[in-house]
């Protein structure tokens, strides 16, 4: 009960960041992603802004034996890079420069009452189906 | 360079660090918004719940701030809809495969200091960066 509601709200905080900081607007994502055109630097600063909290607020949580709500941290071990990492984030890189949303904004504009969000949610959850079709089907 | 708003997107930014932040700090979880939003459909019941709240509260951002807040969210037409469904479809399979996107590796595994993250942010930014150019600049499309 604590934890979706910790869930609740760090989702209200997400997506107000996504919202203030307009990465929720495609046309935004993709000038910043155009350095060739009229580049709009903004987004770095998202990225930026965001890493100033977390590099130092992680070093400190996981010095910690437990998370307060729960048993223990549920990390990926993450040190191997390999053709599935490096492919994987070709095709997302490919998809993102193309319609200029990555996942956090589509779900966040999906509460906008626009068209065009929902028509990227669905095609973006197919993606996900399409890829547990093909490799993480369970023996 | 008239588009610039460092201000908006550091405060935005900081709210996200903020959210990642808490979510690890209470709950032990990172806040990678794919494998968040994946994990409802795939995985055992007891771990879909706090993940739909997690999208719950993220889309009611989105309607707050857009019809309670300043708002100005449009659809954005300047892609077409085949476009659109393509795009999509590929940042929802190629997170997959990559084990995250600009959440979970960009801002929680960079945040950590993970190799793999670092790369993959590299490597979808790149990637994102060369689609942009071909798109715009050596295909003429509008986006």
């Amino acid at each position: 009960m604590k934890q979706n509601l910790l869930a609740l709200i760090a989702g209200l905080l997400f997506g107000l960041g996504l919202c203030v900081s307009e990465m929720a607007s495609p046309g935004k994502v993709l000038n910043f992603l155009d350095v060739a055109g009229n580049w709009d630097p903004s987004l770095m600063l998202v990225m930026g802004g965001a890493l100033a909290v977390t590099i130092v607020a992680f070093r400190l949580i996981l010095k910690r034996q437990t998370p307060l709500f729960s048993a223990d941290f549920k990390l990926p071990d993450g040190s191997n890079v390999d053709k599935r990492l490096l492919l994987g984030a070709t095709l997302f890189g490919i998809g993102w420069g193309l319609i200029g949303y990555c996942p956090g904004p589509v779900i966040t504009a999906l509460g906008f009452g626009l068209t065009y969000p929902v028509f990227a949610f669905v095609a973006m959850v197919a993606g996900f189906m399409v890829h547990r079709l093909i490799f993480e089907r369970n023996p | 360079m008239e588009n610039f708003t460092p201000v908006s997107a550091l405060i935005g930014g900081a709210l996200i660090g903020l959210s990642a932040t808490l979510l690890l700090l209470f709950n032990g979880r990172l806040a990678g918004v794919s494998g968040i939003l994946s994990g409802i459909f795939v995985q055992p019941a007891g771990d879909r719940l706090w993940r739909l709240m997690f999208v719950v509260g993220m889309i009611a951002s989105g309607f707050l701030y857009q019809f309670f807040g300043p708002g100005g969210f449009e659809n954005y037409t300047d892609v077409s809809l085949p476009v659109l469904l393509v795009g999509a479809f590929l940042v929802g399979f190629g997170t997959r495969m990559g084990g995250g996107c600009t959440s979970g590796h960009g801002v929680c595994g960079i945040g950590r200091i993970s190799p793999r993250s670092i790369t993959a942010t590299f490597v979808f930014m790149g990637a994102g960066l060369v689609t942009v150019y071909v798109m715009r600049h050596v295909l003429g499309v509008a986006q």
